[in-house]
């Protein structure tokens, strides 16, 4: 008995002290991050549209989007969170759409879980910049050999699958967008 | 000092102990990855050994691994909510493998068998001399690599562009290959030495 209430009485020390200094560090960085993922998503609009000057966020449907304004305050685009499943995790990746959603302007890669060296390569400009000027009338498609198509990127080798998720998650979000902005 | 220098070389953790293999063979895709991971390694290592040491005298042997165990994912969480905050960049690049530390072997390897057994000073010094000998091993590893799958080292352009890279070195199989080299060259010197 007495040995019972001592392992008790341990682990709850234990995991008191540590709870106590997560939330301790966590309350110091929490700032710092949330700053980071906010500047990140910032960032990564003005770096796929060089002409952006501009952006300001409205609700569609509960999905926040970026309305993206050149230097005349024209409206060129529109641009969005893509969240889905990639190969190990969750894939976030920001979008940029020409007005009419016909054209893609480009994409950035916020966050993934890929694997280090293969899948995680969809962060690398060689693999983001296919998508610029892609067509999405249709729905984007991939190849692991030549690009034919105008709605085609070549898929990573040996990363298909980290490929093919970001290709899905980009025509899911985009699909669903269409619809909405259309109507407004 | 014994304790200290046993890690570096001759109980080397990936390359003798054969430890840790997960982040060894996952991240070294670069120099700066492998570095970047020996490096929250060493941390969590450090301080791990350091708590896990003083308390070793109260903690009833029957719950000791579940303590352990908490106090090392403790660290480990700590470390990567500072790469999230300071380095966004590094914490992008490793994923999942930095809390993957906390299944990380050689730490909870080093606590049983060294830390919970010795004072503050041997453990502390057992602890670095592992985390040290891990990171060299994850540099080497990442630096082999990345010469040879992006003809770099640290991003800065080493061999010349007429070099094919082998794009192999980058896949999961380059890293069994390189550890496997570097094993084998160990056991060499180790073999040569004791002639």
């Amino acid at each position: 008995m007495r040995e019972n209430i001592k392992i008790i009485g341990i682990l709850t020390i234990v995991c008191l002290g540590c709870a106590l200094f997560l939330a301790l560090t966590e309350n110091m960085a929490k700032e710092k991050i949330a700053y980071n993922e906010n500047k990140a998503i910032k960032d990564a609009i003005f770096n796929i549209v060089k002409e952006c000057k501009d952006i300001e966020a409205i609700n569609i449907k509960g999905k926040t989007v970026y309305k993206i304004f050149d230097k005349n305050n024209n409206l060129i685009g529109y641009g969005f969170l893509c969240e889905g499943e990639g190969y190990q995790g969750k894939i976030k990746i920001m979008t940029a759409v020409n007005n009419n959603f016909e054209k893609l302007l480009g994409i950035e890669i916020i966050s993934s879980s890929e694997t280090p060296g293969l899948g995680a390569k969809i962060n690398e400009d060689f693999f983001k910049c296919q998508f610029k000027g892609l067509n999405i009338k249709d729905p984007i498609e991939y190849t692991k050999g030549k690009v034919r198509k105008d709605n085609e990127i070549k898929a990573i080798t040996g990363a298909t699958i980290s490929s093919r998720s970001v290709v899905n998650i980009l025509n899911k979000t985009i699909k669903e967008l269409k619809s909405n902005i259309k109507v407004k | 000092m014994n304790n200290f220098l046993k890690g570096l070389w001759k109980e080397h953790p990936v390359l003798r102990q054969l430890l840790g293999m997960c982040p060894t063979l996952a991240v070294t895709t670069t120099a700066i990855n492998g570095l970047s991971m020996g490096l929250a390694v060493i941390f969590v290592l450090f301080f791990s050994s350091l708590i896990v040491s003083l308390i070793r005298k109260i903690v009833p042997s029957s719950v000791r691994i579940a303590v352990y165990t908490v106090i090392i994912a403790t660290f480990v969480t700590i470390v990567d909510i500072f790469f999230k905050a300071q380095f966004p960049q590094i914490s992008k690049a490793l994923g999942p493998y930095v809390p993957l530390i906390i299944v990380n072997c050689i730490i909870l390897g080093r606590c049983e068998a060294f830390a919970s057994r010795y004072n503050v000073r041997e453990s502390l010094l057992d602890a670095l001399g592992m985390g040290i000998g891990f990171t060299w091993g994850l540099f080497v590893l990442g630096a082999v690599r990345e010469l040879l799958g992006f003809s770099t080292i640290l991003g800065i352009k080493i061999l010349p562009s007429s070099f094919n890279p082998l794009v192999v070195m980058i896949l999961p199989s380059g890293a069994f290959l390189v550890l496997g080299f570097m094993v084998a060259i160990m056991n060499k010197i180790e073999e040569k030495s004791k002639k």
